[in-house]
């Protein structure tokens, strides 16, 4: 068997666990044969092993969302901007009827460590109990339009709405390995099957007795969300929609922002506050760290003498008249031109 | 300066039909707008992937009309245009997109493109042109305006601009004389008219921006209250200055004119003057009186200015005024901040 190599510094000795079930769990589907053979006899398999298949595999999916939530790091790590989970979202949400699915191809950029995933877009598929088509024209052409506007995106995997990975997975898996080396696949769980939406990224790996029918794993990755700034800034108003019940919200005008900012400063600092109370009246142990974090905090402030303070802040806030009279001053003016030329 | 996206004509002539036996002119078809999240951070991507270099990105808005709303579900950025890509097909590009989001069941009707800007200049004639042509073909189309610069400084700038109906009836008939703005009675206030914006989002995306916000660290960058201006605030003040510029030789060109009309004004009535003097001369001298001569072949009017120009530059200069005042308020708000967190009182 050939096991994922781990390339990177031993595990610390909080993992020795992790290893231990994957340990348990190789040995497990070992034992059963449940190999995914890349060719599409997928269909034969079912029968042939019978109980103690769906027993190892309900057991395999049981240990694979357990691993994830322990640590998954056997290839590179995927980063994800929040626009392609809206676009896979929306693309579900515009499925046809009948479809419980829907898949697309990832387009991104790739580094030694990591993948970071930009942009997508849906490719239709048909899917039934047996076979599964998907249209690799529409692929090919869409991947060239985006390429004209982004050139620096490649393909670089798929992406399928759903909890689990199924035979059909394989074979797509399979097409866009020869599209891109190494092809990520991220699953994202609309149906929210257990009470969340699930983002999971997987690498295939194969594996078999060597000699005999080669089978492919699909190892989990870590998943990490990366926002550009201007990103996280829109974000942080659409999370506003959650709070109104008609679930929208209008875009907020200037001074409204910054008394926002303020309270949320405030809230935090009042959070803080509890905190140091707690800590005071001996209800929680009083942690170092986080005492030197407060210091650090409170010599934030700079210290200046009231009277450079007065100036500076005299100073600034002319500026701020000053330009604020001279833009209202050329408001009127052009105003009144307008009303000359009229005349 | 390039052209904003151009409609597909075919496609839309029967919804220009059936838009015309609707609403009546006057009336704005539009009273608000309703952008999905995805839109927002689609056109945020886009800027901050392509648009560094060069300052504008544009793309295509697509969605549908609902009611008196226009619901805006989905865009697609447009490729920059470089010299050297003589080849390239615009309303190629276009119908193929549209024709493969249409296989995936994505809203293909066009209601309108979005630009971004640099510091809030975009009125411009490009702008103007654009929007006309697609407000001509669709009724309800829209550009959005998104500002990079300021959504950086801590909030999404994003504003929904058409075509007031005067403007329509003007550019329609393209008569840009002094007369002609005159008759129509339009100022640089009543060019654009901007439209609210609402954002909306579906259940499920919701539950999707719960889990980023659970997984997600945070932001450890909070731009909305830094309280350094002086950079933000040089560079609109020296934009504003370059427009008041254009418009003083604007205005200074309008003053020749209007010097030269009033100057061959005078010297046509002398010449009247002197040929009935001298009419009234030959008259008491018996001589045939000289023949009127047609005076409209001599004194040939001067060319009037563009008055176009003139209100594209006054509305960008109001754009300007309007963006500094928001930005200094919000200064002078968060400099009272730090005022009382330095903890003197006045």
């Amino acid at each position: 068997f050939r096991i994922p190599q781990n390339n990177e510094l031993s595990p610390p000795a909080g993992h020795v666990n992790f290893l231990l079930i994957r340990e348990i769990h190789v040995a497990n589907v070992a034992s059963t044969g449940f190999c995914q053979p890349p060719t599409s006899a997928g269909g034969q398999q079912h029968e042939s092993h019978g109980d103690l298949r769906s027993l190892s595999s309900s057991l395999f999916i049981i240990i694979l969302h357990f691993l994830y939530e322990i640590m998954a790091v056997h290839g590179p790590v995927v980063k994800i901007h929040p626009v392609v989970l809206a676009s896979i979202v929306d693309s579900y949400e515009r499925r046809n009827e009948g479809a419980t699915r829907v898949i697309g191809t990832l387009l991104g950029t790739t580094d030694k460590h990591s993948v970071e995933v930009t942009n997508c877009f849906s490719v239709p598929h048909n899917e039934s109990e047996d076979e599964v088509a998907v249209d690799m024209e529409f692929a090919k052409n869409m991947y060239e339009l985006h390429k004209k506007v982004s050139p620096s995106e490649v393909i670089i995997g798929w992406y399928a709405t759903g909890y689990d990975i199924t035979e059909h997975s394989v074979l797509i898996h399979e097409y866009y390995s020869r599209e891109a080396p190494n092809p990520i696949h991220l699953t994202v769980d609309t149906a929210l099957q257990s009470n969340k939406m699930n983002i999971r990224a997987y690498v295939s790996s194969q594996m078999g007795v060597p000699g005999k029918t080669v089978g492919v794993m699909f190892t989990p990755l870590t998943v990490k969300y990366v926002y550009y700034d201007t990103e996280r800034i829109g974000v942080e108003l659409l999370q506003r929609t959650r709070a109104s019940p008609s679930r929208t919200n209008g875009l907020t005008t200037d001074l409204a922002q910054v008394a926002s900012a303020a309270g949320r400063v405030q809230e935090m600092l009042t959070t803080v506050l509890s905190y140091i109370e707690d800590i005071l009246s001996g209800k929680v142990m009083a942690d170092n760290s986080v005492g030197r974090f407060l210091m650090d905090l409170v010599n934030k402030v700079p210290k200046i003498t009231a009277e450079d303070f007065e100036s500076m802040l005299n100073s600034n806030i002319n500026d701020l008249l000053m330009v604020t009279y001279l833009a209202n001053l050329t408001q009127a003016q052009i105003a009144l031109n307008e009303k000359l030329v009229v005349l | 300066m390039c052209f904003g996206p151009f409609p597909l004509h075919q496609t839309m002539a029967s919804r220009k039909e059936s838009a015309a036996s609707g609403s009546s002119p006057l009336e704005t078809p539009v009273k608000q707008i309703q952008i999905d999240g995805l839109v927002v951070l689609k056109i945020i991507k886009h800027y901050q992937e392509e648009g560094q270099g060069s300052e504008v990105v544009q793309g295509v808005l697509l969605g549908l009309v609902v009611e008196d709303s226009l619901e805006i579900t989905n865009c697609f950025p447009f490729p920059q245009h470089t010299e050297d890509d003589v080849d390239f097909d615009e309303v190629q590009y276009q119908m193929e997109m549209m024709r493969s989001l249409r296989h995936v069941n994505i809203d293909h009707l066009h209601v309108g493109w979005y630009q971004s800007t640099h510091y809030g200049s975009f009125v411009s004639r490009a702008l103007l042109d654009s929007q006309f042509s697609y407000q001509h073909a669709i009724e309800e189309s829209v550009v959005l305006i998104y500002d990079p610069i300021k959504t950086a400084q801590g909030s999404l700038c994003l504003k929904a601009y058409r075509l007031t109906p005067k403007l329509m009836e003007i550019c329609k008939e393209k008569d840009f004389s002094p007369e002609g703005l005159k008759k129509a009675c339009i100022g640089f206030e009543i060019m654009f008219e901007e439209v609210p914006i609402v954002i909306k989002n579906s259940h499920l995306i919701n539950v999707l921006l719960l889990d980023l916000q659970e997984k997600s660290t945070v932001a450890d960058k909070h731009e909305l209250l830094n309280l350094s201006s002086s950079n933000h605030l040089e560079k609109s003040l020296q934009l504003l200055m370059d427009r008041v510029d254009d418009m003083n030789q604007d205005i200074g060109k309008y003053n020749t004119y209007c010097r030269n009309l009033s100057k061959q004004q005078q010297q046509k009535q002398q010449y009247l003057q002197r040929r009935q003097q001298e009419n009234t001369q030959r008259q008491s001298r018996g001589e045939p009186p000289l023949p009127e001569e047609d005076i409209s072949k001599m004194f040939k009017p001067p060319q009037a200015p563009p008055r176009m120009d003139t209100l594209l530059i006054a509305g960008q200069v109001n754009n300007y005024c309007q963006n500094i005042k928001e930005f200094t308020s919000q200064n002078l708000g968060k400099l009272f901040m730090a005022e009382a967190l330095q903890g003197h009182s006045s």
